[in-house]
């Protein structure tokens, strides 16, 4: 937010709120640790507003739940702003000092009555009024999303709503206030700080800065590319074009999880040249050129991840790896080797430190205090720092200490995959507790709660439909069909259905997404296909 | 929430059970059909867990109607109250009252505890054993409930198990053997109404509370040394003094689940003077500033419930508190305050740690003043007679009279009011002593919870100071007596099962302890094998052990029964 790339709260601070609005989240099952932050602050008294298509069980513990229509969420947020403004709830002092573009913003979002608000989303107009009141009057609120918000064409904008409604009534930059994006693994966050991204050195520091990257070129004594290089669509996209034949994929299962799985999978297998770093034999292994077996990193390595909080945390090594698998920093040290640059064998500590080095975020967080402190929350610029709970205090200072916080001009822009006659049933897709994306982590464990991979369907679509329960049925997009059984599920409306992508060997979902893609965020409206189901046809014996 | 339970759909007779006591759901989301509306919003979270301490009422709607909880009637409760069914299956089998099967539509509870097992319990068929009935006078007993639309409890006792107890008459409440001022009108006053008490005298004390104002009546109450009548002997007038301070709002609640064996001078007041009860609790309120009163009536007194809620609802305009009846569900660790409160909000009946204290924070968290029924009857006394006159009775300790409950092998059981420091001999004589060319063997002082005293220490004064000399309590005026004819040793192993039974499990001292104590009993008793001498040895430091490290009285107590009989009677000897 705001030139940071993390959440900006504590998950102490989800306890200690007037308002939780998870919007496009289903924390409960997803990110159950923070839920159980959620649910704390829920038992003293904090209030809960879930703003999913799904009644989830998140929303089961929520006091509202808004069920809006897929793809809708501009308009809702849009509409909740125009309220604010209009009940004299916005923050006039804080976004007089400190935020840019109001008067913009205005005008943007005075075209979003309640009543357009309600054709748009399909949530009665009166809650869209209540829930914006009871953010606007919260002494403290939050606004958590995850891939509700983000699998989407226009996903960063979808972020920039969110970040409007906070700069509008001056919740971020204070305690048990802010917006925060929750990750799906426990080093999502390490790894985009890490540099990870396309167009990030570590500590997520600006590549397209000649100021930001000299300190490593002169560190690493190389000149780093001036140019950010692509995200994963834009590879694959390249692919598609002939230009980059060679890939070399670590711990990642495009294969299974990219949209448009018959498309991704004709392109890996055409390239000349396909390397996998895994723990596991995953669909995309089975299509490499060479598979270097790793060790994992949890429990086979030493290390760090950093959390949804921004807490770096000691990661240790408590088993051997299997023969033949290697730790990621000594394959990727063996690599350079072979290609012409020593970089001897250095431990993890050894590479934290140069990280540290070059990190300004990361600079204060030696082995020895990440230790003594539990973890420490980034920035920590220096030793003496003690980490940052909360990140964009200084947009309190007054004057502002730094550039101002800018409001964004967003318009509600519907799913790419539109609904017609042909494709009348909204396909959004997720995950479930016991399991987590393609299931290559978690596929190999049983669960008490799991059941096979089905379609999951309004009952009364079933119904019109001609569809009894478990039955199997083709379900088609406009870009391939894929036969899958049906399960009820009453907590779907007519109209909506539901697939997880954890069981791609019993249903190939992403055969049936949509890969168009957000140009700034490089994601895929995996939220948002348009499907049909049909019953398979008789069989004539 | 997330979680389902695997039974089915609730039927609906169990639907029309939940709906009587919560109406019926406003959405899909809370077990009603689908409406448009119910595709876009859904209401829940607090609006619905505040209803969470209509969970007990619930289940025994649901238990009345179709004399058990199925899966599916608990999962509709759970999508009402918003409540994880995992959390609610946690509550419903606490409480022994909801039945986890399918049970026959009449069900017949026979009480084998210690006073009615003294005749032998003979099996009945298809008959559940329970605990004390509470009905020790006129033991054997037994609790007769007939579910459906009509739910029935009817109280047997006598019981006979000859006759057919299905359509036995109901057992009709009595006169008390020994009279008082606490029992002035038992008897006397027709309980069923409101003009009856008040020619009787009633709420004077109520109006004369008023004209006094809230601190004169709470320090009339202080000045009269009034102690707690449930066990503890607490100064009321502290207690109240600290309630009328702490910050609103603030509850008071009136422990009526005696459930202590033995122990039934609670249900006669509420069976026979209920208004008395009723005009006591509004005083309590008035004095301490409480704005809303409950009580919590164990589920086998159900002729005392029927008679507090007629009192409550014909008084309810002269009272000026809310008042509420809330039903127990078969637990004895509910008499326990904290357990009590939690069982109110729903919850299973596990005693809380102290401090904090009822006083500052009790049921739902707030202030609450909690007293047994006999202390507050105490109180109608105090505010028109006055302090002086109260004081006049009963020893400078232990002020007042107290209301004992004679059973056992005495001519005459009953619920006797004698002074404060009159001795147990002279209470045995005034119901007959025991039978023709019989002797006294023993006495069980206080209940389960008490202990044992012999022949010998019956020159005892019944105070809580005279006890205290013997290493025995007044407990809760429970006097079970033993004649020689009495085998002792099956009175010790239904005393330590009914703790083990009763035990929370909430905390190892007392969960361990109780079962433990139980196994070397009967090892000890039954199988008489083993190292008598290191046995003894293990009961006495597994006694230590409960009495230091458990969390409430339950387990402080559950071995000193079993100790005094051990040192005293020398039951384990020979």
């Amino acid at each position: 937010m705001f030139g940071a790339g993390g959440g900006t709260s504590s998950y102490r601070e989800a306890e200690d709120t007037d308002l939780v609005l998870l919007w496009g989240s289903n924390a409960r099952e997803t990110h159950p640790i923070f839920f159980h932050h959620v649910l704390r602050g829920a038992r003293k008294g904090g209030r809960l507003v879930a703003v999913d298509p799904r009644r989830t069980s998140t929303a089961e513990w929520a006091d509202l739940w808004l069920g809006i229509d897929v793809g809708s969420d501009i308009a809702l947020a849009n509409a909740m702003a125009r309220e604010i403004i209009h009940s004299d709830l916005a923050d006039k002092e804080f976004i007089e000092r400190a935020t840019t573009g109001f008067d913009e913003y205005v005008e943007c979002v005075e075209a979003y009555t309640l009543e357009r608000a309600e054709t748009e989303t399909g949530v009665p107009a009166g809650a869209i009024k209540e829930v914006a009141h009871a953010y606007g009057r919260a002494d403290r609120a939050m606004i958590c999303w995850t891939l509700g918000i983000t699998e989407h064409h226009n996903a960063v904008d979808n972020v920039l709503a969110l970040i409007n409604l906070a700069l509008l009534t001056g919740k971020v930059g204070r305690y048990g206030c802010g917006l925060n994006p929750l990750r799906g693994q426990n080093n999502v966050q390490g790894g985009g700080d890490m540099g990870a991204i396309p167009n990030r050195l570590p500590g997520f520091q600006d590549l397209e800065d000649p100021a930001r990257r000299a300190p490593f070129e002169k560190a690493w004594k190389v000149t780093v590319p001036p140019k950010r290089g692509y995200h994963l669509s834009q590879m694959f996209e390249s692919m598609d074009h002939g230009e980059m034949r060679a890939l070399y994929v670590v711990g990642e299962n495009p294969a299974r999880s990219e949209a448009d799985q018959t498309r991704a999978v004709r392109l890996l297998g055409g390239l000349e040249h396909l390397v996998v770093q895994d723990l596991f034999l995953t669909q995309t292994a089975e299509l490499a050129h060479v598979v270097l077996p790793a060790a994992a990193g949890w429990a086979e390595s030493e290390g760090t991840v950093t959390s949804s909080e921004r807490r770096v945390q000691r990661v240790r090594r408590a088993l051997e790896p299997p023969a033949g698998a290697r730790d990621d920093i000594e394959i990727i040290s063996e690599i350079a080797r072979r290609l012409g640059c020593d970089w001897g064998r250095p431990t993890a500590e050894q590479v934290w430190d140069e990280c540290r080095s070059l990190s300004p975020m990361h600079a204060g967080m030696s082995y020895a205090r990440l230790d003594e402190l539990g973890g420490i929350q980034w920035p920590c610029p220096d030793e003496t720092h003690p980490g940052t709970e909360f990140l964009h205090a200084r947009l309190w200072k007054d004057p502002v200490d730094g550039p101002r916080a800018p409001f964004s001009v967003v318009e509600h822009d519907p799913p790419v995959d539109r609904l017609t006659e042909e494709f009348p049933i909204r396909l959004t897709t997720g995950r479930r507790l016991d399991s987590f994306n393609t299931g290559v982590q978690t596929g190999a464990y049983t669960s008490p709660l799991r059941q096979p991979e089905a379609l999951l369907l309004s009952p009364s679509d079933g119904a019109r439909l001609g569809i009894a329960d478990g039955e199997r049925v083709l379900a088609s997009s406009r870009r391939g069909a894929v036969e899958m059984p049906v399960r009820f599920d009453a907590t779907l409306r007519p109209g909506l259905a539901f697939l997880s992508l954890h069981f791609p060997d019993q249903v190939a979902t992403n055969v049936l997404t949509i890969d168009a893609t957000d140009p700034k965020s490089g994601t895929a409206e995996f939220k948002a296909s348009a499907i049909r189901v049909d019953k398979l046809a008789t069989k004539v014996n | 929430m997330d979680i389902r339970t695997t039974g089915g759909p609730p039927t609906a007779a169990e639907i029309a059970a939940v709906d009587a006591v919560l109406g019926p759901p406003e959405s899909l989301w809370e077990g009603g059909t689908r409406t448009p509306a119910d595709d876009h919003i859904a209401r829940g979270g607090h609006a619905l867990r505040s209803r969470r301490d209509l969970l007990l009422p619930v289940l025994h709607a649901i238990q009345d109607r179709v004399g058990w909880v199925s899966r599916g009637a608990l999962e509709y409760t759970c999508r009402r109250l918003s409540i994880p069914p995992a959390e609610a299956y946690g509550v419903v089998s606490f409480y022994a009252r909801f039945a986890l099967e399918p049970r026959a539509d009449v069900a017949l509870h026979v009480c084998d505890d210690i006073v009615c097992s003294l005749g032998g319990v003979e099996p009945v068929d298809g008959a559940i054993r329970v605990p004390c009935l509470g009905l020790c006078d006129r033991a054997p007993a037994a609790l007769v409930e007939r579910s459906g639309r009509d739910y029935e409890a009817r109280q047997l006792a006598p019981f006979d198990r000859d006759v057919d107890w299905t359509a036995m008459p109901a057992y009709v409440a009595t006169s008390p053997a020994g009279r008082g001022r606490l029992l002035q009108r038992v008897g006397v006053v027709d309980p069923e109404s409101v003009e009856s008490y008040r020619v009787h005298g009633g709420f004077a004390a109520l109006r004369r509370a008023r004209e006094m104002g809230p601190e004169a009546v709470i320090r009339a109450v202080t000045e009269a040394r009034l102690l707690g009548r449930g066990g503890a002997a607490f100064p009321t007038g502290r207690k109240w003094e600290s309630v009328a301070k702490a910050p609103s709002p603030r509850y008071l609640v009136c422990n009526a689940d005696e459930s202590e064996p033995g122990t039934f001078k609670d249900r006669v007041v509420m069976e026979s003077d209920p208004f008395a009860v009723v005009e006591a609790m509004a005083i309590a309120a008035f004095a301490t500033g409480c704005e809303k009163g409950y009580i919590y009536i164990r589920a086998e007194y159900p002729l005392a419930r029927k008679r507090i809620e007629n009192a409550i609802a014909q008084a309810q305009g002269l009272i000026g508190v809310e008042l509420e009846v809330r039903r127990g569900a078969g637990a004895y660790i509910c008499g326990e305050e904290t357990a009590l409160f939690n069982s109110i909000e729903g919850k299973r009946g596990e005693p809380r740690n102290k401090p904090p204290f009822p006083a500052q924070s009790g049921l739902f968290g707030k202030p609450t003043l909690v007293n047994n029924v006999e202390t507050l009857v105490n109180v109608l006394d105090i505010v028109i007679d006055g302090a002086a006159a109260f004081v006049a009775t009963g020893t400078p300790e232990s002020s007042g009279s107290r209301l004992f409950c004679l059973s056992g092998q005495v001519r005459r059981p009953g619920v006797y009011e004698v002074p404060m420091g009159t001795s147990l001999r002279a209470l045995i004589e005034l119901a007959g002593g025991v039978r023709e060319g019989r002797k006294l063997q023993a006495v069980l002082l206080g209940g389960a919870a008490g202990s044992f005293v012999t022949e010998a220490q019956l020159d005892v004064p019944l105070s809580f100071e005279g006890t205290r000399a013997i290493g025995a309590t007044l407990g809760s005026g429970a006097v079970i007596v033993f004649d020689d004819t009495a085998d002792m040793k099956p009175i010790l192993l239904r005393i330590a099962r009914f703790f083990r039974d009763e035990s929370c499990g909430q905390c190892v001292p007392c969960r361990v302890g109780t079962k433990r104590q139980e196994e070397i009993l009967e090892r000890m008793l039954n199988e008489r094998n083993g190292d008598r001498q290191a046995d003894v040895m293990l009961l006495s430091d597994i006694a230590q052990a409960m009495r230091d490290a458990s969390i409430c009285g339950l387990g402080q107590t559950a071995a000193s029964a079993i100790q005094s009989a051990v040192i005293q009677l020398k039951v384990l000897d020979g």
